[in-house]
């Protein structure tokens, strides 16, 4: 039966890549929308503190960032080992924050600069003094919503 | 002359450059959005005969510079601090005016007399460490949460909803805007029935 017979030669059909093309678009585009650029390097250590009755940061233009940490391996021959506030790429004293956040808050839309809210992503192991030294120059120029960043997780992974 | 068909473009190189944008997005990317514990300063300016607070009414919360926790001035781990402060706050110790109808405390009189007047108040060292801060916090938020939640529940039972899962969906930009009209005002009278009063002292200088 002529109708069933094999094909001459054993070569195997070409896969056609022509869809190639199409599929990675899609993923370039899903990751293209949900990307979020990140600004600064770190430059400290940045373990956070784990807590779960949290609230989500969710609109990333009315939001400041303030890191406070050691500084990472990288930079201890240069800075030391004792914790240190990042401002945007450099390290700063406490009294650089005020003029920051000043800074920062110039930067934005007239209509947001009431409802800023600066994050603190501070490493576990820093020691309240710096903290608190950070929230008297917040509230020196009136940048009173803060917020404590924090990994998810129960209060009991804070222990080691 | 004969019609020439326009010359086909190659696109063989399409994937090519789609997969070094798709690359360089890979990289770049950070989908988590930052989520944490979000608190109000007071503000800088000094009040004045600042107004006369019971003791009875304020739970007093010291973490030392060696990262021990003393509630009302006993040594306490922290496990117990949730319950500790739950007790405190929905205890409605008070009588006449300062009663209070809604908790479910022992009403002891030592205690504080209902949520709205009892107040935490924080205390830590220059010393202590960050963690046992933030985990302070928020077993302290976790108290109220627990006593909004209960409340909310009580409230509003068809709804089917925890406070902090309404105030979830409530700050949520998908919700609806009829949605959110109809759960503001279910929010806002839980939180004035338990509203957070968490003071913070200045902290002690370490002196020795």
């Amino acid at each position: 039966m002529s109708k069933f017979k094999k094909k001459k030669g054993g070569e195997l059909p070409v896969i056609s890549t022509a869809s190639l093309p199409d599929i990675v678009f899609m993923l370039l585009f899903f990751f293209m929308v949900a990307t979020v650029m990140r600004d600064s390097t770190l430059m400290v250590k940045n373990k956070l503190p784990a807590a779960d009755q949290i609230q989500k940061l969710d609109k990333k233009d009315r939001v400041m960032y303030i890191y406070a940490g050691e500084p990472s391996s990288r930079y201890t021959d240069k800075y030391g080992s004792q914790p240190r506030i990042q401002l945007n790429d450099k390290f700063a004293t406490v009294s650089e924050v005020a003029a920051f956040v000043l800074a920062e808050r110039a930067t934005k839309r007239q209509e947001l600069q009431n409802v800023l809210t600066t994050s603190l992503k501070v490493d576990g192991d820093t020691k309240m003094g710096l903290i608190t030294d950070i929230k008297q120059e917040l509230r020196k120029v009136n940048a009173l919503k803060i917020n404590y960043t924090t990994r998810i997780g129960n209060y009991t992974q804070n222990r080691d | 002359m004969a019609k020439r068909s326009a010359p086909e473009v190659n696109a063989g190189s399409m994937a090519d450059i789609a997969f070094l944008l798709l690359i360089f997005f890979l990289v770049t990317t950070t989908i988590e959005t930052d989520s944490g514990i979000s608190r109000k300063l007071p503000p800088m300016e000094d009040i004045e005969d600042p107004p006369i607070i019971k003791q009875k009414n304020i739970f007093t919360v010291v973490v030392n510079k060696y990262n021990q926790l003393l509630v009302e001035e006993e040594l306490t781990s922290i496990e117990d601090l949730r319950s500790l402060a739950v007790e405190f706050l929905d205890n409605g110790g008070g009588e006449g005016e300062d009663a209070c109808n809604f908790c479910q405390g022992p009403g002891d009189p030592k205690s504080s007399d209902n949520p709205v007047k009892a107040i935490i108040s924080l205390k830590n060292d220059r010393e202590t460490s960050y963690k046992v801060y933030i985990s302070v916090q928020n077993e302290l938020v976790a108290a109220y949460n627990d006593l909004r939640d209960r409340e909310f529940m009580r409230l509003n039972p068809n709804d089917g909803l925890t406070f902090v899962e309404a105030f979830k969906m409530y700050s949520d930009p998908r919700t609806s805007f009829d949605q959110k009209k109809s759960l503001k005002p279910k929010l806002n009278l839980v939180k004035e029935m338990f509203p957070q009063k968490l003071s913070e002292a200045e902290p002690s200088k370490n002196k020795n």
